[in-house]
């Protein structure tokens, strides 16, 4: 049984145990969950916060296109994939996976892949606010990204 | 016409979140459309300055630069994206 994915763009904070519960709660047939919870860093002190833009619309669609495809991929029993946006300071959470499936490896897959797909292709930006106070640069993109997803094409 | 929305840098650069232009008709391709908005002033041509790292969108679905633009009734203009 596949429900669909949960895909949600906001700017508050998501609760862990609260999303996991609402994939999973009742369920007798998931044998195993797996979460991923991106957070901000302060890199060394030097960040006071990220502001993180997005496409409206276009983030959501381009998350659930993503989902879809690693439910029937991994055969996963549940997917969620919630991302925050707006200013979020170290510390504070910026995305949530969860990936549900009958056994780990589906789960773990199931997780990763949909992180790696979203860092290259679903449209969010993070700009720096320097602790000097000044507002710095735009996060450039990583090729590390772009090879995490590549290995998928396979 | 058709609205142009901008994100990021291409947004500050730009100086406008959005906007709704008629675009001429030899303007076919998403490359088209780059090399006409880099034409439009000081603030497209810092924007779009290396149109190869620009990414695109046409009614919010990502395009490569060869395709066309034929139907589009929104444009998404962006740098690469870095979520997560």
């Amino acid at each position: 049984m596949n429900p669909g994915p949960t895909i949600r763009v906001q700017a508050q904070d998501f609760d862990l145990q609260a999303e996991i519960d609402a994939l999973a709660k009742g369920r007798r047939d998931i044998g195993a969950v797996v979460t991923f919870t991106g957070l901000c860093r302060d890199e060394q002190g030097s960040l006071t916060a990220l502001e993180l833009e997005h496409y409206p619309g276009m983030a959501e669609a381009e998350m659930r296109r993503i989902a879809d495809l690693a439910i029937e991929r991994f055969s996963l029993m549940g997917l969620a994939a919630i991302h925050r946006f707006g200013k979020i300071r170290p510390g504070e959470n910026i995305v949530l996976v969860i990936a549900a499936a009958p056994h780990r490896q589906a789960a773990f897959d199931g997780a990763s892949f949909m992180m790696d797909y979203l860092k290259t292709s679903a449209p969010f930006w993070k700009k720096e606010h320097l602790a000097d106070g000044s507002s710095g640069d735009w996060v450039a993109a990583k090729d590390a990204d772009d090879r995490a997803r590549e290995k998928w094409r396979t | 016409m058709v609205k142009l929305v901008y994100f990021a840098w291409v947004r500050e650069r730009i100086g406008k979140p959005e906007e709704e232009m008629e675009l001429p008709d030899d303007v076919k391709t998403v490359r088209d459309l780059l090399v006409y908005l880099k034409t439009l002033g000081d603030e497209y041509e810092a924007a779009l300055q290396y149109p190869e790292v620009i990414r695109v969108a046409v009614n919010q679905e990502h395009v490569e630069h060869h395709e066309a633009i034929k139907g589009a009734r929104e444009i998404g203009i962006f740098p690469p994206m870095t979520g997560g």
